[in-house]
């Protein structure tokens, strides 16, 4: 704000919205908070303490985006980096401070640069994400000190944290009201407490923050930017355009991943290929594999067909490629591949890569044995290529080469209960029964459905065409049963 | 007219079968089990790499051809092979498959809601080297798409399979053989006995590209091919039907 209209830097303001019918302060200058300002205060309060206060309206959305906007900026620092809504920014410094120097040098060096844009900053470092938010807020060294970076040191986040009032735990204002009733202006008193004690009295919610600033529990952060590992960019002199032009900035930039990938022994499930042109349109191809590759003609081969619906327009100024998702593949054998190629070849793999990306996914399936008697719970789809049956087929029963999904109905004639029928007519063509064997009874399993039994029949007609039979539930007697056919028998 | 050496006939009916689509047998050929069938087969050798089709007429007639081609890649997929299986989704059984010496998971099924995708599926899977086989449900094939799909295999030495239920256009497509397998009664060993008996088959085979067609009663009996016994004096003569033998001329 300073730097838009440097009138500003030596008169004190603050910024208001409407609410309820009058003006709340929400953001306030160092200058006006010598004169006892402070932001949650109504405007009209505030003039009486301090008449000639400049008051500026808050644009809508205006703190969120420039927030956004630093924590952005602060990638740089940090490639996990998240927003802590309303006002702060989180960084996870793991294995970046050293390349400043030290967390000192890398803390000074961030406020420094924030500080020289206009921004009044503090800063806190500490193992866990509560105890540097307590110490960035409320420790003595970054209050009073004009650095307003205060570091604690490795392990020693519990012992900074007694020191600080409860409301550095970032507690809902209300809660540390009680405590402040209560007497407990340290949150060291607060720890001495019986956990079971402050769950009864104060709720779950200070339990979770002292885990959180003490580094029991865990806590996530959820950076602005996700961080892939695997992205490539291929920037153009001139604007591209013609689609011979996209595919070759395809081929190149899979060259460079698939590169990348083979070094890491990676290979990827999902890639993302992006087309950015001059006038501002994006146009993307996506694709996915079964197993992990890194194989480069492959991955073109499965581009191919989407990127032929890029149109180039007035150029492309930019390619990029992603692999939001990879995972560890064994290397390739150089060798070329001569032999049978059973489930786990590659070869096959790319096959149905290609079916897939083309079809769609969900067509292509592998079966494996699954222990069930029902003859449509049998088997199941494999998950994964390198799935490895669990038990063995069984082969002690007939089963028919094809099953119908849904069982037909038919009519029969049996002559006498648990006998195969003599004829049965199915599609208007009457079937004589001349051999037949049977019955099996399958049983529903009753823990998935409880529907009646099966007594199934292998019967034979005057042609030799054989069909499984199979009558629903028992033999009652005065109402006939119905009777399924259910495949066909080679 | 001179004599004419005999080696240079044998050269020469290699090299038309050369150019009809038909490589020589190697060595390591797979012996497929059928017992007198492969006197049919040119040079007496099963065609691997090269597209068979089968006819059917109606479910009965599909289930039995699938049978057929369950045995015949059973025998082709010994070892590490896989077969890639494309038709539409839940027609035929996998367990079922094990029973014809396939090992269901091996096989990779592929789900086709449209003739047209079907086509491109079997294509791009007889391109796929080093599948055992691959066999494709659907009963409309142009000869272009057969064309197509003998260049394929040509290529990559995949043997390929056609199922074609009831098809409109029985016109001859250009694979090297095209079978109709029947279902035939009584699969039993002595006709008194209770029950079905085994899987028994009229498999006529209506066309082979440099073979002979013929006519055989075959059952699946302890998990391999025979001949019906009791039947041995008809054996690889049966006559087959008039008009359903279509040999290229010319």
């Amino acid at each position: 704000m300073t730097i838009r209209r440097p009138a500003l830097r030596d008169i004190a303001f603050v910024l208001a919205v409407p609410d309820h019918g009058r003006k709340v302060i929400t953001g306030v200058n160092s200058i006006a908070r010598n004169e006892g300002i402070d932001s949650g205060m109504a405007v009209a309060d505030a003039r009486v303490l301090y008449p000639t206060l400049e008051v500026i309206d808050e644009p809508p959305g205006l703190a969120a985006r420039l927030l956004r906007a630093l924590a952005v900026w602060c990638i740089r620092y940090s490639p996990v980096t998240a927003i802590d809504a309303p006002d702060g920014l989180l960084l996870e410094t793991t294995g970046c401070d050293h390349l400043w120097g030290g967390e000192e040098a890398y803390l000074t060096q961030i406020l420094y640069r924030l500080r020289a844009n206009g921004y009044d900053v503090r800063g806190g470092m500490a193992d866990t994400i509560g105890a540097a938010w307590a110490v960035a807020r409320y420790s003595m060294s970054a209050r009073g000190s004009g650095q307003g970076a205060s570091i604690v040191p490795r392990g020693q986040a519990t012992a900074a944290m007694l020191e600080l009032p409860p409301a550095a735990l970032r507690l809902a204002p209300d809660l540390v009201d009680r405590l402040q009733k209560l007497g407990l202006i340290r949150i060291g008193p607060v720890v001495r407490i019986q956990r079971r004690a402050l769950q009864r009295r104060l709720g779950p919610e200070l339990l979770l923050r002292l885990d959180q600033a003490f580094g029991i529990e865990e806590e996530p952060l959820l950076p602005v930017q996700p961080v892939l590992p695997y992205h490539e960019r291929l920037p153009c002199l001139e604007p591209i355009g013609t689609t011979g032009g996209v595919a070759i900035g395809l081929e190149r930039l899979l060259d460079m991943l698939c590169g990348r990938l083979q070094r890491d022994g990676k290979g990827l499930r999902e890639a993302v290929f992006k087309a950015w042109r001059i006038d501002g349109r994006l146009m993307q191809a996506q694709i996915g594999t079964n197993r992990g590759s890194n194989h480069a003609p492959h991955l073109f081969r499965l581009f191919e067909e989407k990127i032929r619906g890029f149109e180039p327009g007035p150029g492309i100024e930019l390619f990029t490629i992603d692999a939001p998702k990879t995972e560890d593949v064994s290397p390739l054998q150089k060798t070329l591949w001569t032999g049978a190629c059973g489930p786990d070849d590659p070869r096959l793999s790319e096959l149905v890569d290609r079916i897939s990306n083309k079809l769609g996914a969900g067509l292509i399936h592998r079966y494996l044995p699954a222990e069930h008697y029902w003859p449509e719970r049998a088997y199941a789809p494999a998950r994964g290529f390198d799935d490895a049956p669990a038990s063995v087929w069984p082969s002690d029963r007939p089963r028919p080469i094809r099953l119908l999904s849904i069982p037909e109905r038919i009519e029969v004639a049996a002559p006498i209960p648990d006998y195969p029928p003599m004829h049965f007519r199915h599609h208007n063509t009457l079937h004589k029964i001349v051999r037949a064997d049977g019955p099996e009874r399958i049983e529903q399993e009753w823990w998935i459905d409880r529907a009646q039994h099966r007594d199934y029949y292998v019967v034979e007609d005057e042609t030799g065409a054989r069909y499984w039979l199979f009558r629903s539930g028992h033999y009652t007697g005065d109402h006939s049963n119905q009777w399924y056919l259910h495949g066909f028998f080679s | 007219m001179s004599a004419v050496h005999p080696d240079t006939i044998q050269q020469l009916r290699q090299e038309i079968l050369l150019r009809e689509g038909l490589r020589p047998p190697s060595a390591a050929a797979v012996d497929m089990g059928l017992g007198p069938v492969a006197a049919a087969f040119p040079q007496g050798v099963f065609p691997t790499g090269a597209m068979h089709e089968l006819l059917s007429d109606g479910p009965e007639g599909a289930a039995a051809g699938g049978a057929w081609v369950a045995a015949l890649i059973g025998r082709l997929m010994v070892g590490e092979g896989a077969c890639v299986w494309i038709g539409p989704r839940g027609t035929f059984y996998p367990p079922a498959l094990k029973a014809y010496g396939v090992e269901p998971d091996r096989v990779v099924f592929v789900d086709i809601r449209k003739e047209k995708e079907g086509l491109w599926a079997i294509e791009e899977a007889l391109k796929c080297e080093g599948l055992a086989a691959v066999v494709g449900e659907i009963s409309e094939v142009s000869f272009l798409a057969s064309r197509r799909f003998q260049l394929a295999v040509e290529q990559s030495r995949v043997t390929g399979f056609l199922l074609r239920d009831r098809p409109r256009n029985r016109q001859p497509i250009a694979t090297v053989a095209r079978w109709q397998i029947t279902p035939l009664p009584g699969g039993l060993a002595a006709p008194s006995m209770p029950g079905v008996g085994f899987a028994r088959w009229n498999v006529e085979l209506l066309r082979m590209r440099g073979g002979q067609p013929g006519r055989w009663e075959m059952e699946w009996r302890e998990g391999r091919m025979r001949q019906v016994e009791g039947v041995e004096g008809v054996e690889g003569a049966l006559p087959v039907r008039k008009g359903e033998v279509h040999r290229k001329t010319g």
